[in-house]
């Protein structure tokens, strides 16, 4: 069966620390529509902090630049959740997703942002180009309660 | 936000609010003062009133320990409700999690 897209939204915002907690909210808002658990709340709050994150700690390393979350909802209950930043790239993806490694040591990051989202989401991709910027992409199937 | 219970050498740092990389910022300056002025047999870290906290709270953590137990003290965590446990989990510090227990 081909699932169909119900519901949309992008949302666009500077690349201020301030902005991880909007966008962390308003992903959980959208997400709030399927009627998740609040272990899927906190789960995917906890992912899109993490992307959102990178991309205003390493992908605009030094500047501002746009960040964009873009949220789909899908007929047979899935949340795709994409972070996109036109930012500096990252040079080796798998390095950057081994989990500890970290090119900013010195600013306390823990170099665990990807091993969270692959643990609390279902699927991840990362899409980079250096110079171009970096797109990861998540999907959570959330689980359907009895009402 | 934060807000200190001193108790001769142990030092309860209850956190306030979402621990991400825009807030631990500032909590890492508040602890660290801390640290300075007290060396803490003992620093519990109490997330009661904590809702949210990504991996940004694990390097501010982290940063602590080190620089606590360069004092030769040690750190606990209490109180960390689960989605914040499982991240804690994640990160291998799961044995500073008093769980449970009220320190």
């Amino acid at each position: 069966m081909k699932r169909e897209l119900i519901n949309e939204a992008r949302v666009q915002f500077p690349s201020y620390s301030a902005n991880e907690s909007f966008a962390r909210s308003a992903a959980a808002t959208f997400a709030s529509q399927c009627d998740p658990t609040v272990q899927e709340i906190g789960e995917i709050k906890t992912a899109v902090s993490e992307a959102v994150t990178n991309a205003v700690v390493h992908g605009y390393r030094d500047s501002v630049g746009v960040v964009e979350l873009l949220l789909r909802r899908y007929s047979d209950g899935v949340i795709y959740i994409a972070v996109k930043d036109k930012g500096r790239g990252i040079e080796d993806i798998g390095q950057a997703m081994t989990p500890l490694f970290t090119t900013a040591p010195d600013e306390e990051r823990s170099g665990l942002g990807f091993s969270v989202m692959e643990s609390f989401m279902d699927k991840l991709r990362v899409k980079s180009s250096q110079g171009k910027g970096t797109t990861v992409i998540m999907e959570k199937k959330l689980s359907r309660r009895e009402k | 936000m934060i807000k200190l219970y001193n108790d001769g050498k142990r030092i309860t740092a209850a956190l306030y609010g979402d621990i991400d990389h825009h807030a631990a910022r500032r909590m890492r300056e508040e602890l660290d003062n801390v640290i300075a002025r007290s060396a803490p047999e003992m620093l519990i870290i109490d997330l009661e009133n904590v809702g949210f906290m990504d991996s940004s709270g694990i390097g501010l953590i982290l940063g602590r320990l080190k620089a606590v137990q360069a004092c030769g003290g040690d750190i606990i965590i209490k109180n960390a409700r689960p989605s914040i446990a499982a991240v804690i989990k994640l990160s291998g510090l799961s044995g500073l999690l008093a769980e449970g227990v009220n320190a």
